[in-house]
C-alpha cells in the first residue's frame, strides 16, 4: 500500500516555523553552504541533471530557466530572482504549507537559485489573502539576515543577495509569471506578450528567473543530496516527489507528498477513500485550469508525461474529486465563472468569451433544447478564445470544457 | 484584533516605504488596513500618487483592478466567503445565504453598525477543511450554521470589550 514519502515536508509538524535554530537543527541552509563552495554553473548542472520539472503547473525543467537565466545579457546591471508564491489555483494549497510550516526551506532554495543565476535581489510575491504565509515568510527574512544567511557577503562567500515580500492583492491573474512582474513593479495585472520570457527581460525588464515555492523547496534536498538520491524516487520523465493537495469527497482531504507516478487510485486511498463510501465518479486534475477525468483515469500514473499522454494536466496538483450524485455541469459552471471573474479584460475574445461560456453554462443547466449543439459552441469559442488571447487565462477554459465533454457528454447533454 | 499601525496618519504609513513604483500594492494594502473602515479614501491615493510620483490616475487604475482594495467604505470585519469549485461541493452557498440571514445584509453590503461587510471570494486555499470563510486576517474551516453563529457573536463580543 502506498505511503506518503516526506522530502520537501520533511519538518512539517516538527520544527517551530518561526525558529530558525529549529529549522538549522533540522538540515535548514546545509545545502546552501555547499552551494556557495562550488560554482554557480555546477549548481545549475546538478538542478539539470535532477531534471527536476517546475512544480507551479507548467513543469517546465527548473535547471534549464536558471541556464537560460544565468546566459542573459550579460552586460546587464542586474539580475532578480522571484518567487511565484501566489498561489490561487482552485484546489490547491500546497505552497500555503510550505510558507506557513517550514518557510526556511523555500527561502535556502531562493538563496541557492539566486546565487546560480547570480542574482543579488529577489522578491517573494505572496498573495495577499495568505496572511500566516505573509507574517512567517517575514519572520525567516529577518532571522536569515541576523545569521548571516542573507544580506553582503553571505556565510563569507563573496555573494550578496537582498530579499523582500512582496504582497499581491486578490488577482489569480497575478499568478502568471509575466502579469505577477506587472503588478510586481506596482501596476494593474495585465499580462506581457511574450517573448521575451522573464529570463530576457522581466522585472524591470533585466533578466529574471521566476520560480514557484514547492520547486524552489525542492533544491535544497537536489544540492545536500546529489541529483541521483533525488532521482531514487519518481519516474523517469518526472523524477522526485510532488505534494498533491487532495479535496473534495474524499474522508482525509489534505496535502499529500508522493513519487510522481503514482495513480489517482492510490492517491483517493491515502486521502482515506471516497467519502461516505459513495462511488468515484470524476477528478478534476490541477484545478479550474485543469482537467476532468473519469474513472477510467483511477489506474493512470499521476506525472507530467504520462498525464500528458493522455490529454489530462497534473498540473499544480490540485485533484478534485467528485462522487456519484455531483453534476458536472455545477464544477463545470464554478470553473467558467472564476474565469469570468478573473479575467483581466485586457484581451477581448477572453473577456467577452469568459462571460458568454458563464451564461452558456447555465443554459447547459437550466435547459436548453439542444445541448448537444450547445455543448459544441462552448468548445468552439473556448478553442478560439485559447488561440486569440495573450495568456493562460484565456488559454485555460478550453481545458475543463473539453475534458468535461469528452468524459460526460451524455449527462452534460441529456434533456432533463 | 486592533491594528498596530491604527493610530498612524496617512503621511506616516507612506513614508515606512520607499519612493518607487514598485512599493505601489504594498503601501496600498498598509493605508487600508490602517483604516478603520478598510477602505482607501481619495486623500490616501492622492498621497499616494505625489509620494510615489505617479499619476493620479495609475494609482487608481491600480486600487480598483484588484479584488483585495476597495474605494467605498466597509465595516470593521469584512467577512469573505470562499466559492471555490471544492467549497461549492461542500455547501459554499448555505454559508452565504445564514451569514445573509445572520447579518441581516446581502453579499455585499455592509451592516447599519458598520461591523461586518460580507464578500465573495475566490479559492482561499483551505480546500481541506470546506467550507471556509476569512474574517479579516483569520481563517474559519468547517463551517456549519452552529459555528457560523458562534463566530459572528464571537467578534461582536469581542469588539464590545474593546469599545469599554
Amino acid at each position: 500500500m502506498i505511503q506518503e514519502t516526506r522530502r520537501v515536508l520533511k519538518n512539517i509538524g516538527k520544527i517551530n516555523p518561526e525558529s530558525i535554530d529549529d529549522a538549522i537543527r533540522a538540515g535548514a541552509y546545509d545545502g546552501l553552504k555547499k552551494a556557495l563552495l562550488v560554482q554557480p554553473a555546477d549548481v545549475i548542472n546538478e538542478l539539470m541533471g535532477a531534471d527536476l520539472h517546475g512544480r507551479g503547473g507548467a513543469g517546465f525543467p527548473a535547471g534549464m530557466k536558471q541556464k537560460f537565466v544565468s546566459e542573459s545579457c550579460m552586460h546587464c546591471p542586474q539580475r532578480y530572482v522571484v518567487v511565484n508564491a501566489d498561489e490561487g489555483e482552485p484546489g490547491t494549497f500546497k505552497d500555503r504549507i510550505i510558507m506557513e510550516q517550514d518557510p526556511h526551506l523555500y527561502l535556502e532554495g531562493t538563496i541557492i537559485a539566486a546565487y546560480a543565476v547570480q542574482a543579488s535581489k529577489g522578491f517573494i510575491y505572496i498573495r495577499g489573502e495568505y496572511h500566516d504565509s505573509i507574517r512567517k515568510t517575514r519572520v525567516a527574512i529577518k532571522d536569515a539576515y541576523k545569521k548571516g544567511l542573507l544580506g553582503k557577503n553571505i556565510l563569507g562567500s563573496g555573494f550578496d543577495c537582498d530579499i523582500e515580500v512582496k504582497l499581491g492583492a486578490g488577482s489569480y491573474l497575478c499568478g502568471e509569471e509575466l502579469t505577477m512582474l506587472e503588478s510586481l513593479e506596482g501596476k494593474r495585472g495585465n499580462p506581457r506578450i511574450k517573448p521575451p520570457f522573464p529570463a530576457e527581460k522581466g522585472a524591470f525588464g533585466l533578466p529574471t528567473l521566476v520560480n514557484n515555492v514547492e520547486t524552489l523547496a525542492n533544491i535544497p534536498f537536489i544540492i545536500a543530496h546529489g541529483k541521483a538520491e533525488f532521482r531514487k524516487l519518481g519516474t523517469e520523465g518526472s523524477p522526485g516527489t510532488k505534494i498533491f493537495t487532495i479535496s473534495g469527497r474524499v474522508n482525509r482531504a489534505g496535502h499529500y507528498e508522493v513519487p510522481m507516478g503514482v495513480t489517482l487510485q492510490e492517491l483517493i486511498h491515502l486521502a482515506g477513500g471516497m467519502s461516505e463510501g459513495k462511488p468515484f465518479k470524476a477528478a478534476l486534475l490541477g484545478g479550474a485550469a485543469g482537467t476532468f477525468v473519469d474513472a477510467s483515469m483511477l489506474e493512470e500514473q499521476m506525472s507530467y508525461d504520462n498525464l500528458k499522454k493522455k490529454g489530462a494536466t497534473l498540473g499544480s496538483g490540485a485533484v478534485i474529486i467528485f462522487a456519484e450524485g455531483d453534476p458536472v455541469v455545477e464544477a463545470l459552471h464554478n470553473c467558467l465563472r472564476f474565469f469570468r471573474h478573473e479575467s483581466c479584460g485586457k484581451c477581448v475574445p477572453c473577456r467577452t468569451g469568459t462571460a458568454q461560456l458563464v451564461k452558456s453554462a447555465e443554459q447547459l443547466r437550466n435547459g436548453h433544447p439542444d445541448k448537444k449543439a450547445l455543448l459544441e459552441q462552448m468548445i468552439r469559442e473556448s478553442t478560439i478564445m485559447a488561440a486569440t488571447s495573450l495568456c493562460p487565462l484565456g488559454q485555460s477554459p478550453v481545458l475543463p470544457l473539453k475534458s468535461a465533454a469528452s468524459y460526460f457528454s451524455r449527462e452534460l447533454t441529456e434533456i432533463k | 484584533m486592533t491594528n498596530p499601525l491604527q493610530l498612524m496618519c496617512t503621511q506616516q504609513i507612506i513614508e515606512q516605504f520607499a519612493p518607487e513604483q514598485h512599493n505601489l500594492l504594498n503601501i496600498l494594502h498598509a493605508l487600508q488596513d490602517n483604516h478603520p473602515q478598510n477602505y482607501l479614501t481619495e486623500q490616501a491615493l492622492d498621497d499616494t500618487a505625489r509620494y510615489l510620483g505617479l499619476p493620479k490616475s495609475s494609482v487608481y487604475g491600480v486600487a480598483t483592478y484588484y479584488t483585495m482594495f476597495s474605494l467605498v467604505p466597509r465595516g470593521r470585519y469584512i467577512v469573505r466567503v470562499c466559492t471555490s469549485v471544492v467549497c461549492e461541493l461542500h455547501k459554499a452557498g448555505r454559508v452565504i445565504g445564514s451569514l445573509e440571514n445572520m447579518l441581516g445584509i446581502t453579499t455585499g453590503e455592509t451592516t447599519p453598525d458598520g461591523m461586518f461587510t460580507l464578500e465573495l471570494s475566490e479559492c482561499l486555499g483551505q480546500c481541506q477543511d470546506a467550507p471556509s470563510v476569512m474574517v479579516n486576517e483569520k481563517v474559519y474551516n468547517n463551517l456549519d450554521d452552529n459555528r457560523l453563529a458562534e463566530i459572528i457573536h464571537q467578534i461582536r463580543g469581542s469588539q464590545k470589550t474593546a469599545n469599554r
